[in-house]
């Protein structure tokens, strides 16, 4: 094949300029990981010290609101006071776990962390707060995801099986569905994902029978348990049983106590889902961003896989707090890039990507996140419906 | 044999009972990584040790007293642990002798480190930790200390920093008061580079039976150099009685080499007890050769010769592979070989049958070969 023959991918370079384009985003991913150090460690350190320290004060927090209740009678104890106080620490620990599932749970598991050998933060013994278990979701995430990003019939996250996120997935009836759907997803995130398996997918397709995906399920099945016995069991439970000698005294119900409990720890968990949903949809959804058929990536260098990430990720465009609460994945591009360089560096690397883009014409899809979701929920309605295909972004032409 | 204290079985006690409980509240993490936020030595997840005091011995070694966490278990004298540092962000781990007695009352230890030229970790160790850094920390292990049934008559042939085994054998049988008839030998290049200086001189000085030879071998005096490096006739001079004793050493590979041949020609070598800091290696034939190394995982190539360890020489191609003691005792550093041949530096045996555990610390390339990391 010589240079001037165009390549399948949806832009307009030559082969040659795709591999040089490869070349040096290589240069920058071995700069970023060269000058790895003592300040890297420090900071995801932080982080995590940070995340416990907020989420074991968010519990408590909630605890000290219910020595509010107006059954305690003293003349602060009303449920205007106690209301605010739980309120408070279930801000707290849905904070906490939008960090710990995000910055801390998400990009260890990447491998970001691995290079400092250190034994307590490894990618393959990273268990993380949430419904599924970490070892699944890294291969449905890092395996399935990362390599096959955006390819039709191969990346499970286009429309997650469940919705039609780009106009070359074929219109089906089901997906009138989908704007309720969307908003489902937004709630039970935690339970989508953890359900978001290859093996449940083949089974459902007829690939593989109960019998074989019945591990994986139980393997799941024992960590949602484990899940909820310490968030609607153990925590409300806790409470509960304080309640019952109390009981005797105040006119309240050890189980009134316990469902507030309860109650505040759902919010915390439904917070961090609608956030984590939030940011990934705007990953690779919002109009702009591209899709692939099987064929386009046959043979793919790693330089067409590097364009394949730029083309089909989105960034969204924030401050430090928004970035590190999001994760990083607000760089979304970068780390479809360099998927195990550690995440604080993505916004020193952000603008060197975007300048390489520029000068080789290549989109570099990055707006607000108001901008970006709301693209992803237009894009969302419109496709429940047959056709769309202008909605499929054209050749990008330097 | 070494007995293992850990090893029998205990009834739990009630903190792990209380924990049993509040993991569920903890889940994913345990409640250790919460008490750990309080205080990083009460953790039970991972031991870890604060840095209670930095001592300069000489001008290139330093004692680090240490408090380690609560599940530390006391060492017997000449045990040694693993230290953890970070560096450039990385974790290194290195094995260090505890210099100090377990009868100490504090609940500390400490270890005697020497700056190495070239030494990544011990320079890190002697320049820069400072009072208040915490360092994970391993449990004491080793199988070169004093037995129980203590012999009559010790003596200790030490050289350099291989004195702190010794140090925590004479500590801990004076502090428990009964020190038997010892004999010490210890070389060192200048007086002012003998570590523990000035405590064995005043040892020497307080307890009579206590017997301390000084040897600086590269001190300005009467004789030549090599009459104040071991032989047999110099240990005939300063331990007549050497064949009636139960020999403790440590040192360097040429000293230990030579305490071998020497016991070995008395038929003695059942009385010689040695800590090595480093693996024994097998002679090496004369046509082997170094090759191409390839890690499998990372993708990084790096020509290696014959001698140097498959560990060095991923960790000079910008890898860290895990590892541990780097001597071949601790398996930390085992992966797998996908192919080509290896030799273990500590038998000169070829390994080449694919899938097998290569211990990097202690093997070398013998050829091309690919590993696993």
């Amino acid at each position: 094949m010589t240079s001037t023959i165009r390549s399948a991918m949806p832009v307009d370079l030559t082969d040659a300029q795709i591999e040089e384009f490869g070349r040096e985003l290589d240069a920058i991913r071995d700069e970023v990981f060269d000058s790895r150090g003592e300040r890297d460690r420090r900071y995801i350190l932080k982080v995590i010290r940070t995340q416990r320290l907020l989420a074991v004060t968010g519990r408590f927090v909630i605890y000290a609101g219910l020595f509010f209740l107006p059954a305690w009678g003293h003349p602060l104890a009303m449920w205007a006071t106690s209301l605010s106080i739980i309120g408070l620490g279930t801000a707290m620990l849905g904070i906490a776990k939008i960090l710990e599932n995000m910055e801390i749970g998400h990009n260890v598991m990447h491998a970001q962390w691995d290079w400092m050998k250190d034994p307590n933060i490894q990618s393959n013994t990273w268990e993380w707060d949430t419904m599924g278990p970490s070892d699944r979701w890294m291969h449905s995430h890092n395996v399935v995801h990362h390599t096959w990003t955006n390819v039709l019939g191969k990346d499970l996250d286009v429309g997650y099986g469940i919705m039609r996120v780009t106009p070359m997935q074929k219109w089906h009836p089901a997906y009138l569905f989908q704007p309720i759907t969307f908003v489902l997803l937004m709630l039970l995130f935690e339970e989508g994902v953890a359900l978001h398996e290859q093996a449940l997918d083949d089974h459902l397709h007829g690939r593989k029978t109960f019998a074989e995906v019945k591990p994986v399920l139980k393997h799941v099945a024992r960590k949602a348990w484990r899940q909820i016995v310490k968030d609607y069991i153990a925590w409300p439970g806790a409470a509960a049983l304080v309640a019952i000698p109390l009981s005797f005294y105040l006119p309240w119900s050890p189980w009134a106590v316990f469902g507030l409990v309860a109650g505040a720890n759902a919010i915390a968990n439904v917070m961090r889902n609608i956030w984590t949903f939030t940011i990934i949809f705007c990953g690779h959804f919002p109009g702009g961003a591209y899709n692939f058929t099987q064929q386009q990536v046959e043979g793919e260098t790693r330089a067409r896989w590097y364009l394949r990430q730029l083309l089909g990720s989105c960034n969204i465009e924030g401050g430090k707090l928004f970035h590190v609460l999001s994760g990083n994945l607000s760089h979304q591009i970068e780390h479809h890039l360099f998927p195990d360089m550690c995440s604080n560096r993505y916004p020193e690397v952000s603008p060197r990507v975007r300048a390489l883009a520029a000068r080789y014409g290549l989109p570099y899809n990055s707006a607000s996140l108001t901008r970006q979701f709301g693209s992803t929920w237009l894009k969302n309605l419109r496709l429940a419906f047959p056709g769309g295909e202008h909605l499929d972004p054209v050749m990008a032409r330097a | 044999m070494q007995t293992d204290a850990s090893a029998q079985p205990r009834a739990p006690s009630l903190w792990s009972r209380v924990t049993a409980v509040t993991d569920y509240f903890a889940w994913p993490l345990r409640t250790s990584h919460y008490v750990e936020l309080v205080n990083p030595l009460w953790a039970s997840h991972s031991l870890q040790a604060r840095v209670e005091k930095v001592w300069d011995e000489t001008k290139d070694a330093r004692t680090l007293t240490l408090r380690p966490g609560v599940n530390w278990r006391g060492h017997r004298a000449g045990q040694h642990a693993r230290l953890g540092v970070p560096i450039g962000g990385m974790h290194y781990t290195r094995t260090y002798t505890i210099s100090s007695a377990p009868e100490r009352d504090d609940r500390c230890i400490t270890i005697t480190v020497k700056a190495i030229a070239g030494g990544r970790m011990s320079h890190h160790l002697v320049r820069q930790i400072k009072v208040g850094d915490y360092l994970p920390l391993g449990l004491p292990q080793g199988d070169f200390y004093l037995p129980d049934a203590q012999p009559v008559k010790p003596l200790f042939i030490t050289a350099g920093s291989g004195i702190t085994p010794a140090m925590s054998m004479l500590r801990a049988l004076i502090a428990q008061q009964r020190l038997p008839d010892t004999a010490h030998i210890h070389y060192a290049p200048h007086e002012f580079d003998v570590i523990f200086g000035n405590e064995l001189r005043a040892m020497a000085a307080q307890h009579p039976r206590y017997k301390l030879s000084l040897q600086l071998t590269q001190a300005i005096s009467a004789g030549s150099a090599a009459e104040r490096h071991f032989s047999a006739a110099q240990l005939d001079a300063l331990c007549p009685d050497w064949r009636e004793r139960e020999v403790y050493a440590c040192g360097p590979q040429s000293l230990l080499d030579a305490l071998e041949q020497h016991w070995q020609g008395a038929g003695l070598s059942r009385r010689l007890h040695i800590e090595r800091f480093r693996a024994t290696q097998a002679p090496i034939p004369p046509d082997a050769v170094g090759g191409l190394v390839r890690f499998g995982k990372s993708g990084v190539q790096a020509s290696a010769d014959h001698l140097t360890p498959l560990l060095r020489v991923a960790e000079d191609a910008g890898m860290n592979p895990p590892h541990g003691c780097r001597m071949g005792i601790c398996h930390t550093c085992n992966t797998r070989l996908l192919g080509g041949c290896v030799r273990d530096l500590r038998t000169g045996k070829l390994l080449n049958d694919v899938g097998a555990i290569v211990q990097t610390c202690v093997c070398a390339a013998a050829g091309d070969c690919e590993l696993d990391l």
